[in-house]
């Protein structure tokens, strides 16, 4: 019982970093058929936030007493940084290529790739500079009544916004490489996230020790989970969203603005990313590859979950991760020791996390099979469904 | 019609013209360490005219092929491996002693036969491939989530054989290059010069045989299912089949690729499988244009060239530049370099710049020797 329970939490640990990464990807597929590669980077960058954050908690003298709160601070600012980035990559790339899925496919893994470099070879403090400097190019004018953006006075008004977010930015990256030496020298070397105080250890309970991080992970996963079902469920612009993804061309018959939905949407999906980056980044050492690690799992997520259906992706990211506990510590042998011998031996060749994985998708293959849409379809009369 | 009579045939004529003088001239010309690279590139054009079959012909985005040329490489490898084992302990190759491995696992038996390992190279994960894809395919599974899945089963693989020390040395990989072949180490000058005339004339069979594929209907039945696979469905032609073929096709292709490209390295390992390995062959096709089985060979080689001129001289920058050319090519060249010269784009470009002035409102119409247009 007390192993079954070790096991079902486990499972919950990992399925909720699946769950809080594949849940933006999933939103994201759902609206405009696109999968993001450059997701995984995207949630590195919300694990290189974290650490920033960390750091600038450490350093400036007046946010030191709230050091232990830098979490919830890092949270709001990977979910900002990821955002902008996918917005910008919105706008700039993915814009271009509605309607074909797979070289969307191919031109989010060359920014991924670029991503992964820039990171490498540009000092981290620049490179927050140039995020800072995105947001607010990209936002000002959200701000600005819009009666001053039009005509040639509109243009100007806007490239002024833009110079003005540039000099914030490099003000930002100098201000910051000369206060934290460890951010001025660009580094490919992983770096590593302390967990504060509080929430290192575990809480007791009858007879098993929970980790307070992967706790915490979980609290993020079900907070973030609440809020995406809120906003689809209750607000304006999500029941718009749910519209576009419903049927595209008769939401932009009945006046909904698609081209913000894209831009809503892209930019919560790729915040979300964020947000798993720092729960990924409280798990393990952040380097650029970071994202990789996890970014095959969140497609199988999206795969056997379905799109267009939460419960699905929420389903099916807790059974992967119940699934590669289960298999991959070896759980079934402990809890059934005399199982016939060539299922023990079987069972026992998978029992890495590695091979958990082979096991997993030989067994998502199968249920394919069974239900070639995942588990929750999206029920249309196309033929191309 | 003759078939040299067109623009897009002179184009081709052009281009094979250099590719054959490339090959011929090669030898004499380049010191063995180029050599050996170019011989590479050619074997790598083998799975990229796969590539271009599974997705510029049937828009099938596999992310996997690295999962077929490794088993290619695996097949080669362990054969020349076995073949120059008489001397180690047991009779099997050294590494199997490092993990208390005495006798042969059964599946590496046949590998001792050459006849044997000849037809695998290409069957094995042909066979594979059709069974992955008939799995697939036969659930309509299609676009992008081909391409994730293909992607997985890639990474599934991966972890499978690098996580497998006792049966194929794990992570390390099989050595090929101080393995004996005709009596002749296989990384000695002159067995290299021997696998780089087999790579250029196998490249060149690849082509005459994939062009053979797609210029009949079966290659229509291919672009039907590019361009509408309902329609080809509704048309009465079971799109299954035809996709489990080609895709089975492509497979045996990257085999054959994955051999020649290991006994050219010295080495096959698990890092074929890796997803960057597999998402790059796609890009050599986008590049060179697909749909076009010359663009596949032109971009392979081009870009592993580029690649390897790169990486000597800039380390970091390639991964920018990589990056910039899988963005630019699906914004600014969906067609591909062969694709935009055959339509048209130099000229329209020189009009942009302003050298050429005149530019061609409606297309020139073919006519024969009487005048006549012809139709």
């Amino acid at each position: 019982m007390q192993l079954l329970l070790e096991s079902l939490f486990n499972g919950v640990a990992i399925g909720s970093v699946l769950l809080v990464a594949a849940l933006g990807l999933a939103i994201v597929f759902g609206l405009m058929g696109v999968i993001n590669l450059a997701h995984g980077e995207l949630m590195m960058l919300g694990a290189y936030s974290t650490y920033i954050t960390q750091l600038i908690f450490k350093q400036v003298s007046f946010l030191k007493p709230f050091y232990d709160s830098y979490v919830i601070v890092a949270i709001g600012i990977a979910f900002l940084v990821s955002g902008t980035v996918g917005i910008l990559l919105e706008r700039t790339v993915i814009r271009r290529l509605y309607g074909s899925p797979l070289e969307t496919l191919l031109a989010t893994w060359g920014v991924s790739l670029i991503l992964q470099q820039f990171v490498r070879s540009v000092p981290l403090a620049y490179a927050s500079g140039l995020v800072i400097a995105l947001f607010f190019g990209l936002f000002s004018p959200l701000f600005i009544s819009d009666d001053l953006l039009h005509g040639a006075k509109g243009k100007l008004i806007k490239a002024c916004t833009w110079g003005f977010s540039a000099l914030l930015g490099v003000a930002t990256g100098g201000i910051l490489s000369s206060l934290i030496s460890k951010l001025s020298r660009a580094s490919a070397r992983n770096v590593d996230v302390t967990a504060p105080s509080w929430m290192r250890g575990g809480i007791d309970f009858v007879g098993i020790t929970f980790p307070k991080t992967r706790l915490l992970i979980i609290l993020i996963t079900v907070i973030s989970v609440l809020v995406v079902i809120f906003f689809l469920d209750k607000t304006a612009w999500g029941i718009r969203i749910r519209a576009v993804t419903q049927n595209r061309p008769m939401s932009d018959c009945l006046g909904i603005s698609t081209e913000t939905v894209d831009i809503i949407t892209f930019g919560i999906g790729s915040g979300l990313a964020g947000v798993a980056g720092v729960a990924v980044s409280l798990l393990g050492s952040v380097g650029p590859n970071v994202g990789g690690n996890y970014i095959v799992g969140c497609f199988m997520v999206v795969v056997l979950g379905g799109v267009g259906n939460l419960l699905g992706t929420i389903l099916a990211s807790f059974s992967i991760g119940i699934m590669t506990d289960l298999i991959g510590a070896g759980r079934l042998l402990t809890i059934w020791p005399e199982m016939p011998s060539p299922l023990y031996s079987t069972i026992d060749f998978f029992a890495t996390t590695s091979m958990a994985r082979v096991m997993i998708f030989a067994l998502i293959v199968i249920f394919l099979q069974f239900r070639p849409t995942g588990m929750f379809p999206q029920k249309g009369r196309m033929v191309e469904s | 019609m003759s078939i040299f009579s067109t623009k897009k045939s002179w184009i081709n004529l052009t281009i094979w013209v250099l590719i054959i003088a490339l090959i011929i001239a090669a030898p004499s010309v380049l010191p063995v360490f180029r050599l050996n690279l170019l011989g590479r590139y050619l074997s790598l054009a083998i799975v990229a005219l796969g590539v271009d079959l599974i997705w510029g012909f049937t828009g099938m985005l596999s992310l996997g092929q690295g999962i077929f040329f490794a088993l290619g490489g695996y097949c080669a490898a362990m054969f020349l491996q076995l073949n120059s084992a008489g001397d180690f302990p047991n009779g099997i190759p050294e590494f199997f002693g490092l993990y208390g491995v005495e006798k042969l696992p059964f599946f590496w038996e046949p590998f001792k036969s050459s006849i044997f390992t000849l037809i695998s190279i290409w069957l094995l994960p042909a066979i594979i491939a059709g069974l992955l894809g008939y799995l697939v395919f036969r659930n309509r599974i299609k676009g992008v989530y081909f391409s994730i899945l293909t992607q997985a089963a890639l990474l599934v693989f991966f972890n499978f054989f690098n996580g497998q020390q006792k049966l194929i040395n794990g992570t390390n990989g099989l050595k090929t290059d101080v393995t004996q072949l005709f009596g002749q180490m296989v990384g000695s000058e002159i067995m290299q010069r021997w696998f780089f005339w087999i790579s250029a004339v196998l490249v060149i069979l690849a082509w005459f045989f994939a062009r053979w594929i797609v210029r009949d209907r079966f290659g229509n039945i291919l672009i039907g299912i590019r361009d509408d696979e309902a329609r080809v469905r509704f048309t009465g032609y079971n799109p299954v089949i035809f996709k489990t073929i080609i895709f089975s096709i492509a497979g045996g292709l990257a085999g054959v690729s994955g051999a020649l490209y290991t006994v050219q390295s010295g080495i096959v390992s698990p890092q074929f499988m890796t997803v960057p390995f597999s998402i790059e062959m796609v890009i050599w096709v986008a590049v060179g244009g697909r749909g076009t089985l010359l663009g596949a060979i032109l971009g392979a080689v081009l870009i592993n060239y580029a690649k390897s001129l790169v990486s000597e001289a800039l380390p970091a920058s390639w991964m920018f530049i990589q990056g910039g050319l899988f963005i630019l090519v699906v914004t600014a060249l969906p067609e591909g370099v062969l694709g935009w010269i055959r339509k048209g784009g130099p000229k329209k470009l020189l009009f942009l710049i302003g050298i050429n002035k005149k530019l061609e409102t409606y297309p020139s119409l073919e006519v024969n020797e009487q005048g006549e247009v012809k139709s």
